[in-house]
């Protein structure tokens, strides 16, 4: 039987995990949307932030030092990612582009591996967010709690830089059209390579917040990536406000119908993807976008 | 992966000794001739995969996915065990006592695949070992749904498949086949030994809640462990959350665990599953309101949760290092173990040591590689010693009579060193644990 704590407690299982999906999406469909790269090692960059995170927590016993490495070290490793070798894959076909991020993707989970062994690796939050949190209808963990809020401030800085700033502009500008903006005497490239650097931020701090959620194995970025790659279908390729609505969207969907049904709650996922397709080709707030 | 090869003149100073002080009768195998060939016709990979000086096993374990830990426990018990079989060390002399270096004198080789514990995975690579390698015995397992796939493979190709572990009824149940064994227990085996343990802990009518992986291993321990409690407990099952394997999130599981009025938790789950759903039960504040139970206790899990949320906790295993106390042998395999890779072996390291000794041993009492008189050397009853005492096969279903051991959760307090934190509460012995041979419906099918 289906109680009202019961479908409360979903509806903020769905919620947390619907924020932590918008931030992964909106990192992924940044950098689609300017650079044209679907990629696919942004899974692995989220994985990576949680083992950066972890590393920096264990030396430190800081949650805040944590965040700080788990975020730059990622937006790091995509700058690196970005100068090194996706540059070369921006005039090649979309399938090298899947290749070679599909290939850094198993590098990246293999070189964890043999860092830190397949063994759960485990953050605790700060003793501030740790434990029950008596809501008066419910019990309910106050991390989860708090990423809804941790996530909802990394979206609104992800939204002052993309909406209030030159730089901002200057990429939404890209998403529309790079090569209008590159006539414009804008130097693209390297402004593909701060979106890079942005995007893979946007990962590898929500693997970090994560971490203390569901522990780190090698193996955490793969199942979130393909969630990631329905919220960017459902929300809208290479929107920003499209991918947080279809993160909050798809972790209500996962939940809602766990309550009922778990065992359904991807079919209803894909489902909604269809739906969302049949209705509306280039996802809630999508706009033409790359074609 | 370093192979050793055993030295031909020592194998052919054996094979002289052999002919004559006994006419052949220690190493037949090497022996045979046309006459006794035309009883053997060539099966599998037999003679083919026999003819060199070495032999070759494929070994399927999970080293990515949910149960990779435990693989790489697993790995590292067949590396050890291969590594005393071919050199004759004494620890495999105790466990078969006719193996000298190797196995019917040859070395053995073997390949590793990565099963990532998913049946398709697993069989295309034994598939290849044995195609390509002539492989005369193929092992894997940590998942059920993968030896019951592996099972099958082997009655098609008349391949011995030494199961990992496997915890389905299913395995030597209806999926068994003639080619096919198990040293493990399992889940009736489990509920039978772990129930009176919680009966006698937390006496009757409770009402529990079950996290059932979604596959064969799943569906069939939860099933044993509810009907046992149900029927001699008054035990009354209020949920059961079923998963898929390798699920990212375990809250709306809990969730629905929580609302469910549940005074125990039981977590059948197994791998990093087992680990994230238990770590999650304490986030939601399950733990420790409601009892956690294991019933098919993972390996690593104290180490991986911590011992602050075992504390306490039933569990059911095969092996615990601690064993070492009351078994000479379980000692010499743990040190042994520590002094290779580092660390206290875990059940996947034991059941997979284990698995290969006993398949050395069968093979030794066959005196021949040739499959169906292996198989009959499972078959024909003996006493065989273990780390855990005195064991033996049971030919109907090809399932090992062995104790399961219950052990509980020591407090951090507790633990004498980092590593111990179970204490081991009784060893059943497994005589009285085991169902009719019939009664999970075993046809174990044809030898050729």
């Amino acid at each position: 039987m289906i109680t009202w704590s019961n479908f409360l407690s979903q509806l903020f299982n769905g919620l947390a995990l619907g924020a932590l999906l918008a931030l992964i999406a909106s990192g992924l469909t940044i950098i689609y949307g300017t650079l044209g790269v679907l990629n696919l090692a942004h899974g692995a960059m989220f994985m990576v932030g949680g083992y950066a995170g972890y590393a920096a927590w264990q030396a430190s016993g800081s949650f805040l030092l944590a965040l700080l490495a788990g975020t730059l070290c990622v937006g790091l490793l995509g700058v690196l990612m970005e100068r090194v070798i996706i540059r070369h894959f921006y005039q090649r076909p979309g399938e090298d582009q899947l290749l070679v991020t599909f290939g850094l993707a198993i590098c990246f989970v293999e070189i964890i591996r043999l860092i830190f062994s397949s063994l759960t690796k485990t953050v605790t939050p700060p003793s501030l967010l740790s434990g029950i949190t008596n809501l008066g209808i419910m019990f309910y963990p106050t991390y989860r709690l708090a990423v809804v809020g941790i996530v909802a401030i990394a979206l609104l800085v992800l939204y002052v830089v993309l909406y209030r700033t030159r730089l901002g502009l200057i990429v939404r500008a890209g998403i529309d059209d790079a090569v209008m903006v590159d006539s414009l005497g804008i130097d693209v490239y390297r402004v593909f390579m701060i979106v890079f650097g942005i995007g893979s931020m946007a990962a590898g701090f929500a693997g970090i917040v994560n971490a203390p959620v569901v522990s780190l194995t090698p193996e955490v970025g793969e199942a979130i990536l393909v969630q990631t790659f329905v919220v960017v279908v459902i929300g809208g390729v290479g929107s920003f406000p499209g991918a947080i609505l279809g993160g909050l969207i798809a972790g209500e969907i996962i939940s809602l119908t766990s309550m009922v049904n778990p065992g359904y709650a991807y079919v209803m996922l894909f489902a909604a993807m269809t739906l969302v397709l049949l209705v509306r080709p280039h996802g809630l707030l999508g706009t033409r976008g790359r074609e | 992966m370093k192979h050793e090869r055993s030295s031909s003149p020592s194998r052919r100073s054996v094979l002289r000794a052999g002919i004559g002080a006994a006419g052949g009768l220690a190493l037949p195998s090497l022996l045979v001739t046309p006459a006794h060939a035309a009883d053997q016709p060539p099966i599998g990979t037999w003679p083919a995969g026999t003819q060199g000086d070495s032999v070759f096993i494929g070994i399927s374990v999970p080293r990515t996915g949910t149960y990779a830990v435990q693989g790489e426990d697993e790995l590292k018990g067949y590396q050890l065990a291969i590594e005393h079989i071919n050199e004759g060390h004494p620890l495999i002399k105790a466990i078969s006592p006719k193996t000298t270096k190797g196995v019917l004198g040859k070395q053995l080789k073997f390949g590793v695949a990565d099963s990532a514990a998913k049946p398709n995975d697993a069989v295309q690579a034994q598939q290849r070992f044995i195609t390509e390698n002539k492989a005369i015995m193929i092992t894997g397992g940590t998942s059920s749904a993968v030896a019951v796939a592996l099972n099958k493979l082997a009655q098609r190709e008349k391949v011995l498949f030494v199961c990992g572990i496997s915890g389905s009824n299913d395995t030597t149940g209806k999926d068994c086949v003639r080619y096919g064994v198990r040293q493990n227990f399992y889940g009736q085996t489990a509920a039978d030994a772990i129930g009176p343990a919680l009966l006698k802990a937390y006496g009757k009518n409770k009402k529990m809640a079950f996290m059932t992986p979604d596959y064969t291993y799943g569906h069939t321990v939860t099933k044993s462990v509810n009907d046992f409690l149900t029927k001699n407990g008054g035990w009354q099952m209020v949920t059961n959350q079923v998963s898929p394997l390798g699920a990212p999130d375990y809250s709306s599981y809990l969730t629905n665990i929580a609302n469910s009025g549940a005074e125990f938790l039981i977590n059948v789950n197994w791998g990093h599953d087992a680990v994230l759903s238990t770590q999650q039960a304490k986030q939601f504040g399950l733990l420790p309101k409601m009892k956690l139970v294991i019933p098919y206790q993972i390996p690593f899990l104290a180490r991986e949760v911590g011992p602050d949320v075992t504390e306490g906790v039933y569990a059911a295993t095969d092996f615990w290092w601690t064993m070492e106390d009351k078994y000479p042998l379980a000692k010499q395999f743990v040190e042994t173990f520590e002094k290779k890779f580092g660390y206290k072996p875990e059940w996947g390291a034991e059941n997979a040591y284990m698995e290969f000794a006993l398949w050395a041993e069968a093979v030794e009492h066959a005196g021949t590689f040739y499959p169906p008189d292996v198989i009959k050397s499972y078959e024909s009853p003996r006493k065989l010693n273990s780390f855990v005492g005195e064991v033996s096969w049971r030919p109907e279903d090809h399932q090992l009579i062995r104790p399961v051991v219950i052990v509980r959760g020591k407090k951090p307090s507790a633990m004498r060193n980092k590593e111990d934190y179970w204490e081991v509460v009784e060893v059943v012995p497994g005589a009285g644990l085991m169902q009719k041979p019939d009664a999970f419906g075993c046809n174990l099918g044809g030898y050729t």
